[in-house]
Parts: structure tokens; sequence; C-alpha cells
């Protein structure tokens, strides 16, 4: 572990400031920050403990919406009575991810900048990660790829995002408001997790100095009907193989808007209007619901190790679906 | 609590207070001033030569030496001094520049702290010449060689005559079952800390046997056993990885000879994949051929394992089909492939969990065939006798097992169709298979003191790797002396006590208790001699024969009190020390001796996703009388939630290219947690094995994962359908 500088930020100005320098990190819980400090994948030089910045509040919008503070725990954030009742998908997702002990530590800002778990970018002593060392080569395409891409990989990165949170914002169209020294960006959720591409070392669209502040969740119609299915290989304290994030709008006994997001399969949540359309507009029956998981899938490119995940990421589907729909 | 009940009572652990309030010290724990830290540094190649540049370490804030194959000290017989297998390795010690596996120690790094430590590791300079490694256990099979001999068997051992028995069958399953590399993973990882003191030496170490490690690392540095010293009174988990002294802890003597200090070395989390052991994979294929009645004519059984291009270890998966069901013709045989890995090791039941998985799931195979409840195929192949040798068993309950686990699974409800049990989402299975386990035991020696105070003072220099040793050995000593539980007190994990063996192979309760039992009958003869003899006792003139002590009094044989035991210590010039001895006696060699038990689980499949889960296991066990029925629940159920592991989650990924676990790390190197283990009931039989050994017990810390695996896979059979023939069971298995 390299020796670092630490700063208590006072202000959200002045970590902003202090973000602006060179090799500067921010802090939240620092549940997947110090991990990979240890493991000599980061090796920022200067930190900046944003811990006791105020941005640990839950505020209810004008519009209904609400706005969850880039501070608040995980653990807070998932047992909020706004949360679990106009957005339990989120709720759900909160609560499938990682232990009590860590989401009583990790931030919802730091849960977004969750770093992948691919093999061969957590241990140093592989000699090819794009992501950890850009331009050395991607040791996961050819190697033990289990756990990763379906989607949207590249000939550089097929790692997946591990975020169960992510994929729940993806389908309740969360905003993330960060802050920059000059101005504040709004990013919507689909914007903010990129594709690897040629460089896989970024994993958002954040620029250098950016502070998260914020998710605001627009009102949703999904509260109803709403599933966050999460398949691992152990019932709890392991990353998803495939997790998906279901809502339905069903009003009348039709499906009036839904959303399907997958996560576990591509670098960023992965929404799959394919599969929105094909149950958009029409009764969610079993049909309907086939026809959903089947388009869900459309265009994997699966690897040596994780052909079994287009087949599992159907079948999720299908299952979080049919949990969504409930007794309607 | 009356004395006649101390051995075997549910008694909670003595040193259950001095673990919650943080009291006890594992070895990590131990700091002696001046105390330095020592980092090793791994070779991330799997084979070749390496050249070792400090200069930039040595720069770094803090650092004392750095210790590389360019300054290490020449060791007798370039560190192979020691070897002798199982109590010696081959170890990594730097007597070179050759590198053999991926994650071999090639430094090792001392500063003042931890942190300066950890960053100049980060900081040595490694530079390789990489060479051809052996890494693909398909393509090496075909140099498959016959291991010189498994731990106390012949590598292959026949029985009858296969072929008359193939040729007698009716009915006949052949089929390969394979199990993946897996690594111990206790909770405590390795840790060793050296304190040179002059030409002595003590080490604190996470061992599984501290007179083994004395012996290892004095005959590797070529200094006189006695001044070494070994301590570790409290061990986090050991299971089989703690077995050997590992090149680490004689890394940590020679760091700290250099630096002139003493040094800590803790293993990091992911250091537990490579230098200290791990299960091998197996490659088993089993033959069986029955007659339509279900009795066995035929029995083969043929396992390659890998091990490493350092040292052979053979997983000796065929040791439960020499000795598990009665059948007159078997065949076995033990292969090994040689592999730049590093040396595997014992892991929890060695050979009997990877083979009874392949045995079980081919009887299950069997019972099928046959259209036979597979229950009453194994009662119909019970073995009377030990089938490779016909020698009797000291002491037999399985039939009693079956019987006990199946009534309270409820099994007699069982459709035996695949597929037939489900709820709206999910397929049912019900599955059992056999456990089995050897019993063994080795000479140990005790003492036991009367203290002023009335109180004793038990030792002996075995181990507690929180199986509850303590607690057992307090309870056996306080029984035989005829004084309560408080008034009894038992040290060991330190080489300056009497000398035990090893805490492995299930042998510590059967091999160390009647030690102690010897040594407090001892005591207790000298007190009442001592007493008799002594004009102020009111036992004065009672013989022997007519004394006792009961409860911390002496008393008439009747139970008359006289003279309280700390009125009588009070009156002693010195204090009363007993020596005791055990060793196994000469029905050892006539009896053969073996636990067993019947394991029988519930999955559940999740329909879609393939997800599987155990909400249910019952076993029952023969395994001769307990010393504490509380201690003897905690170690079958964890060896069951072993199994569930091995069933269901733990596999070591060896990236064939570099020769590195994919995986090496307990966030994807998977074992069951507390959500993965539900209910998990467990039965004992009433058995008293005296033949085995005085106090009946045969030894319990390794049969509760045996028999698992094979069961979740029949669960798994009958619930969908489906035979898995290869662990660990993971979903994308049952969704193909």
């Amino acid at each position: 572990m390299q020796t670092f500088e630490y700063e208590r930020a006072g202000s959200i100005d002045g970590a902003l400031q202090s973000g602006e320098i060179q090799g500067s990190r921010f802090l939240a819980g620092g549940t997947n920050l110090l991990d990979l400090m240890k493991g000599g994948i980061e090796q920022p030089e200067r930190i900046i403990d944003i811990s006791r910045l105020p941005l640990a509040t839950v505020t209810e919008l004008p519009d209904g919406g609400l706005r969850i503070g880039a501070m608040v725990r995980n653990s807070d954030a998932a047992n909020h009575p706004l949360v679990r009742t106009r957005y339990p998908l989120l709720s759900q997702a909160f609560l499938a991810g990682a232990s009590p002990q860590l989401r009583n530590m990790a931030s919802v800002g730091g849960n977004l900048m969750q770093r992948t778990r691919c093999y061969y970018f957590y241990d140093t002593a592989f000699p090819a990660c794009n992501k950890r060392d850009p331009g050395s080569g991607c040791a996961a395409r050819d190697g033990y790829n289990r756990i990763h891409a379906l989607f949207g990989a590249s000939d550089e990165c097929v790692a997946t995002n591990p975020s169960d949170m992510s994929v729940a914002l993806a389908a309740l169209d969360a905003v993330v408001e960060v802050r920059g020294a000059s101005d504040t960006r709004r990013i919507p959720i689909a914007d903010f997790h990129r594709l690897p591409g040629n460089t896989p070392q970024f994993d958002t669209t954040l620029k250098p100095g950016e502070l998260i502040v914020a998710v605001e969740l627009p009102p949703s119609p999904f509260a109803a009907h709403a599933h966050y299915l999460k398949v691992r290989d152990r019932a709890s304290y392991a990353f998803a193989l495939v997790s998906v994030a279901a809502g339905l709008d069903i009003r009348d006994g039709i499906v009036r808007d839904a959303r399907v997001v997958l996560g576990g399969v591509a670098h960023k949540p992965w929404r799959v209007e394919a599969a929105e359309r094909a149950i958009t507009g029409k009764q969610p029956g079993n049909g309907a619901i086939a026809a959903a998981a089947r388009a869900s899938v459309e265009g994997a490119q699966p690897l040596r190790h994780n052909a079994f995940k287009v087949e599992l990421a159907r079948a999720a589907v299908t299952e979080a679906l049919q949990k969504a729909r409930g007794r309607a | 609590m009356n004395d006649k009940s101390l051995i075997g009572a549910a008694l909670d652990r003595v040193d259950g207070p001095a673990k919650v309030t943080g009291q006890a010290r594992y070895a990590a724990e131990f700091s002696p001033s001046n105390m330095a830290y020592a980092v090793m540094v791994q070779s991330t190649i799997p084979s070749g030569r390496v050249r070792v540049d400090t200069t930039r370490a040595l720069r770094m804030p803090g650092v004392i030496y750095v210790l590389t194959h360019d300054n290490a000290p020449a060791l007798p017989q370039k560190g192979r001094a020691a070897v002798n297998p199982p109590a010696g390795r081959i170890l990594s010690l730097l007597q070179d520049d050759v590198v053999k596996y991926n994650g071999q120690p090639i430094a090792v790094v001392v500063a003042d702290t931890f942190e300066n430590a950890m960053e100049a590791a980060a900081n040595v300079n490694v530079a390789y010449i990489a060479q051809p490694a052996q890494l693909d256990f398909e393509k090496e099979k075909s140099s498959a060689y016959k291991p010189e001999k498994l731990t106390r068997d012949p590598p292959d051992k026949a029985w009858g005559n296969i072929d008359i028995g193939l040729a007698q069958a009716e009915v006949r399953v052949e089929q390969d079952y394979s199990t993946s590399m897996e690594h111990h993973n206790p909770m405590e990882p390795h840790a060793t800390v050296a304190h040179w003191q002059g030409e002595n030496l003590t080490l604190y170490d996470a061992t599984q046997y501290v007179s083994g490690v004395k012996q290892t690392v004095a005959k590797t540095l070529g200094i006189p056993a006695e001044r070494i010293r070994v301590i570790d009174p409290f061990v986090g988990g050991g299971f089989g990885c703690k077995g050997s002294a590992w090149s680490h802890v004689v890394l940590a003597a020679l760091a700290s000879k250099a630096a002139g200090r003493p040094v800590k070395l803790v293993l990091a989390r992911t250091q537990m994949f490579g230098p200290v052991g791990g299960r091998p994979l197996t490659q088993q294929k089993v033959v069986l051929g029955a007659r339509r009645d279900g009795r066995l004519t035929a029995i083969r059984h043929d396992v390659v394992s890998h091990t490493s291009v350092m040292e052979d270890y053979a997983e000796a998966s065929t040791m439960p089909t020499r000795a598990l069901y009665a059948c007159a013709n078997g065949a076995t045989t033990q292969r090994l492939v040689k592999l730049n890995v590093g040396v595997p090791t014992f892991q929890r039941a060695p050979g009997e969990c990877t083979g009874t998985f392949a045995i079980e799931s081919a009887m299950d195979e069997l019972a099928v065939k046959l259209g036979m409840d597979p229950v009453e195929l194994r009662l119909r192949n019970h073995a009377e006798t030990e089938p490779s040798t016909g020698k009797p068993w000291t002491s037999k309950r399985l039939r009693t097992c079956y019987e006990m686990a199946a009534k309270r699974f409820g099994w007699s409800k069982r459709n035996a169709a695949p597929r037939s049990m489900r709820t709206a989402h999910e397929l049912i299975g019900w599955g059992m298979a056999t456990a089995t386990y050897p019993a063994h035991r080795l000479p140990a020696l005790a003492s036991a003191r009367l203290l002023r105070d009335g109180s004793a003072l038990v030792t002996s220099g075995t181990q507690d790797l929180g199986t509850g040793t303590y607690t057992i050995m307090t309870q056996i000593a306080a029984q035989t002396l005829g004084v309560p539980l408080s008034q009894v007190r038992f040290e060991l994990g330190d080489t300056a006590l009497p000398e035990a063996p090893v805490s492995g192979g299930s042998m510590t309760a059967a091999s160390v208790g009647p030690a102690v039992q010897d040594a407090c009958l001892a005591l207790k003869r000298m007190i009442v001699d001592a007493a008799a003899a002594d004009p102020r006792s009111p036992l004065h003139e009672l013989d022997e024969p007519n004394a006792a002590i009961h409860d911390g009094w002496l008393t008439t044989r009747g139970g008359r009190r006289l003279e309280s035991l700390a009125a009588f210590a009070m009156r002693q010039p010195a204090a009363i020390e007993a020596k005791g001895q055990a060793k196994p006696g000469e029905d050892e060699k006539k009896f053969a001796s073996r636990s067993f038990g019947a394991v029988f689980v519930e999955v559940r499949v999740d329909e879609l996703t393939g997800v599987l889960r155990v909400p249910r296991v019952v076993a029952a066990y023969s395994v001769g009388r307990l010393f504490n029925l509380k201690t003897a629940r905690s170690q079958l159920q964890g060896g069951i939630v072993w199994g569930l592991g091995q069933a269901l989650f733990e596999q070591s990924v060896l990236d064939l290219r570099y020769g590195r676990f994919a995986n090496g790390n307990l966030a994807e190197y998977h074992v069951p947690v507390n959500a993965d283990v539900q209910e998990i009931e467990v039965d004992f039989v009433d058995e008293d094995d005296a033949r085995f050994n005085p106090l009946g017990g045969r030894g319990i810390g390794e049969i509760g994962i045996t028999g698992v695996a094979g069961a979740v896979a029949n669960a798994v059979f009958h619930a969908t359908g489906k035979r898995i023939r290869d662990l660990p069971i993971t979903l994308d298995k049952l969704i193909a």
C-alpha cells in the first residue's frame, strides 16, 4: 500500500478545490476504494474524505420524486420509508448487495463508483488488464471469464459493472447530480456509466475532480409492479451472475410502460428496450413475458465460460417479470 | 454436577469467555518488544528463474532487511533436511533462483511497521526468465504415475478377483466423477512470530502441531531441537493446512535472525492460495457390478489427482472404497499428475470426502438402475468386516445411523421418481449418502499437577483448533481426578509441555484424552497414597481401595467427606505431579477402526434459473463415545457446512496460462455464508468403542464433511433428473 496524504473535507467547495489536485481521490464509505488500495490496484497520492459533508439526507421533491444525497448510506437508503413505498425496486436492489456491515458503510455516491470484480483487474500479479494498466491487454477475454460481459464488451475489456443499486437506478430513470469546480451537471443514469471501448480505464463519464452530490429519482409508475432479482452462486454476499430490475406500469390489465434492465452482463447497467417494447401495450401474460425475455438476450456475445449466462438472463428476466406482475 | 456425567456432557467451552472477550491470544497477537514486520514477496510466474533487485526497496522508509536467494543463509541439504512427509514438506527457502509455482516465496521484506513492509515489498524489483510450465491437468494426464504410498496404505489395493466379480454382475454402473482444487481458508490465516534470544528461538506459530514445527524448523536450520520452543495457545481453524510447517515459518526465523529483531509474518488472505497447501483436484472412475438383488459383486475405483512438481501428495479418494461396502472383489488405484503449482496437502477428510462423493454417487446410480431404495441398497451391502482386509471392526453402528436419520428426515415419504416432488417454482429432491472416516490414534504424553490451592493443572502439548480440546480435556481430567470442572486448568499449545501428536486426522481426542486420563489416574493415586501416609490426614491408615476423591474432597469409598483437596494440598511441601501417557494397543493391528454416518439432504432447484439451495440436512453418526455433546455437535455441523461448500461452491480456478488462481480471494472463492446454511440436524448413536480407546471415542473432526456432496448430488438428480458428476454443482451445470 502506497503512502498517501489524507484530508478531511470541511465543505463541498473545499472538497472540490482539493479534488482538482492531480492524484486525488474522494473517499466516502471506503468499502471498495480501500480494498483496491490495499491490493495495489488504486494508488492515489491524496485521499479527500467526504464522509462528513452534508450530503446524507433524503428529500422529497415537489413533483413527488426523491433526492438522495450522495453520502446516504446504502442501508439507510434501503430502509427509508419513501424509498420503500415509492421505489421498492431500489430498496430491493440495495438489500441484495453486499452484507449488512458493508451496506452500513457504503454510500450511494460510492456505489455508483464501484469498480468491476474482474479477477484480472483485482489481482495485480496478472500482467494484462487494460482497465488497471491501459495498453497491457485483456487477460479475461481469453482467460477464465465466467462472470464477464455478454453485451457491449470490446476487444480491450470484457468486464462487468458489479453494482446492484445502479441497475435499479437505470430502471427508475435516475439522474446523477455532480458538481465540478465551475458547474453542476445533471447526468441521466444511462449516460453515467459507459461501455469500455478502447478506454476501459474509465468506468464513468465523470470528469476529473467532479463530485457526485445526489441522485434524483423522478416519480415512478412502477411502485406497484417491480422486482429486483439477483442470481448469484450463493445465497448472500456474492456479486450477481445476472440480475434484473423489472418494472411494469399496469393499468386496466395492460402494460403501459415497462423497464427491463440487466445487471452483471455489461460494463454498465444494460437496459433492454427491445424487451420493454415486447411487453408494452400487452397484457402481462406468460406469452408476453416470454417474448420480452427472449428479446432481452438478443445479440448476446458470450465468451468461453459465460455462455450459461445467456440462458440464465432469459430465465431471470422471465422470473423477474412474473414476480413484478404479481397479482395483476 | 455429579462427576459421573462430566465426560460427554454438553458443556460450554471452558475457553469461551476468553475468546469472546478478546483475551485468547492467537499467534499473530504475540508482539515481543522491538518487533519488526515481515512481508513475503511471491513469484508471479509458474516456472523459471528469478532475479530479485532490492536496491529500491532497501532505500524505502523503515526497511531493515530484505531476504532473497542472494543473501539467504545456505541451509543443510539446501533446506531439505527435514523432508519426511507428512511432518515435513519441500519448502521454498530462497536456496536458489528456481521458481516452480506461481505464488512461491521469492523474498521477505522486514521493516519497522507493517505498512512500510508492505510498501517496500511492492517495490522489490523482480525479473524472470520464464520456462515452460506444466499447468493443464488434461494435457499432463498421459504422464500420470503411481505414487510410492498413500498416508497409510499402498497406492493400489485389490482383493478377491475383480474380473470374476464383474463377470458375475447382472447390473453395472461405470462413470467418471471429478472434484475441484480447493483451499482451506481457516478464518485465522497462517502467522508466525519469530523471536531469537541468543541461540534460542521462540516461535509463536499458527499450527496444528507445535512439536512438528519444532522438529521441522530445527532440522531445516540445522540447530538442536532443544533450542526451539513453539507456542500457540489458540488456533483459528486449521483443516489440514496448518498441519505442516510451510515455507513462511522458516523464512520468518531466517528474517528475524538477519534483521536482529523479533519478526512477525502474517499471510494475507490472497497468500492462502498456493504456498500453504490445498485439496488436489481428482478425476475418479468408478465401476460397480451387482446382482439384481443389489448385492455388489465388484467395485473398482481408479483415481488420478494432481500434485506439485516439487513433491508427491496423493488425495487418497480410494480409501473409503477399501472399507465401505461388503464386496468380495475390489480393485483400487491411485495415480498422480505433476503440475507447477504449490504442494497440495491434507484438507478436511482428505481422500474420504472426495472419494465418498464418487462412490456414493455411483451407489445412487446403481440404486436407480436397480429400481431399489438407496438406503436398502446400502443395507444389503453393509460390511460386517472391513472388506479389503477381512478385519473385524472395533465397533460399528452404521445400520442404526441409516435408521435414525431416515426416520428423522421422513425418508419413507419420498417418491423415488425424479422430478416428482415440487412447489410452484421449485423442484424438490431428496438424496442420501453414507459418511465415513477412519479412526486412528498416536502416542501422547500428559502431566497432571496438584497445586497448593487444591486445584489441578493438567497439560499436554496438543492443540485446540477451535474444536474444543481445552474443554474435553478439562472434562476428562475433572472426572478422572474427582474434582469439579472449575478446579482444573488445562494448558496446551506449547512445546515446553509433554509432547502430543498433530491435531489432524481426527486424532486429538482419542490420542490425548487417554494420556490425560492416565496422568490424572496417576495423580489421584499419588494423592491418596500421600494422604494415607500422612498422620495429619483424616485418611491416615485408610488403604487406597477404601479412599477416593469426589467433588474436590478426599472421601471414604462410601463417599463420606474427610478432607478437602485444598486443605490437603496446603500441607504438601511441594506440588504433586504425575506423568501420563497413552498409545495405541495391540488391538490396532487385529481390528479395523472407522467411523460411519448417514446423511440425508433436501435440495430445492429453481426451475427457471437453476438456483440450488439446501434447506435441510439430517445426519446420524456412529463415532464412538462423545466427550462433549455440544462441541461434538458443533464439529459435525461444521463438517456438514464444509460439505455444502464442497458440493455447491468451492473451486480454486487455475488460470492455465499463468498458473495462478483466478479467484484467489474470499470474494470470489465462495464458501457458504449464513444464508446458505439452513436446518442441520445431527444425531449420534449411543456407542462406546472401548476396543479402540480406553475412553471409547473415535474422533469427530472430519467425518462431517464426508458423504455430504454425494447426498447433495443424489438429491439434485432426484429433483431434476440431471446427474452432476463434477463438483461443485454450480447453477451453470443445472441450467444447461
